[in-house]
């Protein structure tokens, strides 16, 4: 058998897979995106009714502000705290076990339920939660502080607790690939921790940086349960007008949602691509 | 790595900021862990208002909180087949990768696609597609294939970073010794890689059995665990829910646990036989 036949043959489950879970679906909401509905079912149609409607609507806007706002403030905090803890396990642990306890540490709460570990935050932060008693007990606050849960701030700290590790583990990856030469290059020629830190580490440790960023803003994007949780259906974001949408089983309007979303998704990832070669680094 | 011997002062600044990171990673959590045992007569909140595992049992009641055992063994299934999937496919594909084919690219970036593209579409858009041809979703049928768009990425970037850096020689040698395609995938790439694919594995079973968004246009009319639990978030305000919680994030613990422990038992082995040869 030939190398490029097998190579093929090899490919093809998982080129099957794509095709029929991820392409045809995608085409699928594409078409549906452009179909009419009633209360009951939906109706094979070419009307722009859906974007029509989606686009002129105030609520879509405020929904992409929304989570334009939680996607950004997410990433923002996640890059810090990412970063800080990824550069001390690279550079400041000194043997290779250290480093491992201290990744998988960080690395298993991830690989359990996103639900489980959004309600964790309820009995700390509600009106009666541990937070709220201990600010009385001290004597900083006189009445519960009410913007712990149910806001803006709960949404945002969930997207951190749940997202973290997405900038974590690709910038210890690349930073694990630097040369430690180079640092010491660095600090010989005299440059400060400081220096070293910006001109030397971020640099190289950019596509890193990169991939995590792609994660936390697409997830973040993507994102309806955490909203929906977090804030107690206060506030709006677009996958759970989305979802919102696919309760009431308006799925064209939904569809119509959905290919927006994509859209947008798919622009930002192209200027983000324009910052790393993923494939070159992996 | 820091020429000198003696910490620099950021390094305790630096310990001290991992310490409080890993406390906010695992704090929630073991709030609600300590919260499950209340008594009877607990709320949502501290203080402890007795001990018991009085919640616990009324997972287990039927009437109580919905179908917990019937969704839980569904969640189980489901991920054991994803995760053998995922396994064979993700392997098979990185092979593929080794070698030039037209088309890698296309693979590649529809693979990152798949990772990357929000949940809630991938959802929609497989419940839509099953709805229109007329095949009922199941969790077994239109959900594993929605699982696998989630795993099939990580498991093919796994595979990738391990191929990277992988010695072709042992497979020249095997080749020269007139093994076969097979028996050299068998005998020699299998076995060195097998500690990644355990770990391939291990990420497919828990991110299946812990995928909500990805599943609930998809599972048809048997709920999975995650979907159960999104329910149950709106309508139980007992500390059931985080007995619940508890209970499952017990069982994700356990998968990694025993994989590791499967891992390290590899890796005495190859250390015994090495040393026996």
């Amino acid at each position: 058998m030939s190398n490029e036949r097998s190579a093929y043959l090899q490919a093809l489950p998982l080129f099957t897979i794509m095709v029929i879970f991820l392409v045809i679906p995608t085409i699928m909401i594409v078409i549906v995106s452009f179909w009419d509905y009633n209360a009951f079912s939906i109706i094979p149609d070419f009307i722009w009714d859906n974007y029509n409607f989606l686009l002129t609507s105030s609520v879509t806007w405020q929904a992409y502000a929304n989570t334009l706002f939680y996607a950004v403030t997410s990433w923002a905090i996640t890059l810090l705290i990412g970063f800080t803890a990824a550069y001390y396990m690279a550079f400041h642990l000194r043997t290779t076990k250290s480093q491992t306890i201290c990744f998988l540490l960080a690395t298993v709460p991830f690989l359990t339920s996103n639900i489980i570990r959004m309600i964790s935050w309820i009995p700390l932060l509600g009106r009666n939660g541990l937070v709220n008693q201990t600010l009385q007990t001290l004597g900083i606050t006189s009445h519960p502080l009410e913007f712990l849960l149910y806001s803006d701030f709960s949404v945002i700290l969930a997207f951190v607790h749940l997202y973290t590790l997405f900038m974590v583990v690709p910038i210890f990856n690349s930073m694990m690939r630097i040369d430690r030469k180079l640092v010491e290059a660095a600090i010989d020629a005299g440059a400060s921790p400081w220096q070293v830190i910006t001109q030397v580490i971020i640099p190289l440790s950019k596509s890193g940086i990169t991939i995590g960023t792609i994660f936390v803003f697409t997830l973040v994007m993507g994102d309806f349960i955490t909203v929906r949780l977090m804030s107690g259906g206060l506030s709006a974001s677009v996958g759970l007008l989305i979802y919102n949408e696919i309760s009431l089983l308006q799925y064209p309007a939904a569809a119509a949602g959905a290919v927006t979303l994509l859209g947008t998704v798919l622009i930002m990832l192209a200027i983000l691509f324009r910052f790393a070669n993923i494939r070159k680094d992996l | 790595m820091p020429i000198s011997t003696s910490r620099p002062k950021s390094f305790y600044f630096l310990t001290a900021f991992f310490a409080l990171f890993i406390l906010f990673l695992y704090g929630p959590t073991l709030t609600i862990g300590i919260l499950s045992f209340q008594g009877p007569s607990g709320g949502l909140t501290f203080p402890m208002n007795g001990w018991s595992l009085h919640w616990y049992f009324q997972l287990f009641e039927q009437q109580a909180v919905g179908d917990f055992g019937g969704s839980l063994t569904r969640s189980l299934l489901l991920a054991l087949a994803v995760m053998v999937v995922t396994v064979v496919i993700s392997l098979s594909a990185g092979m593929a990768f080794r070698k030039k084919f037209k088309g890698s690219g296309v693979l590649f970036y529809l693979t990152i696609v798949s990772l990357i593209i929000p949940s809630i579409l991938i959802s929609l858009g497989i419940g839509l597609l099953f709805n229109q041809v007329g095949i009922e979703p199941t969790w077994y049928g239109s959900a594993l294939g929605s699982h696998l768009t989630w795993t099939l990425p990580f498991g093919l970037l796994i595979m990738f970073a391990v191929f990277n850096r992988f010695d072709k020689s042992y497979e020249a040698a095997a080749r020269d010794m007139c093994a076969t395609p097979f028996q050299t995938l068998r005998y020699v790439v299998v076995p060195l890689i097998l500690p990644s694919l355990v770990g391939v594995g291990l990420f497919g079973f828990t991110l299946s059995y812990d995928e909500f968004a990805r599943t609930i246009m998809t599972a048809g009319s048997k709920n999975t665990l995650p979907l159960e639990i999104f329910g149950m978030t709106t309508n139980v305000t007992t500390p059931v829910l985080y007995a619940l919680g508890t209970l499952t994030t017990f069982i994700s613990f356990a998968a990694i646990v025993g994989t590791l422990a499967i891992l390290h038992l590899l890796k005495r082995h190859r250390a015994r036989t090495a040393m026996e040869k």
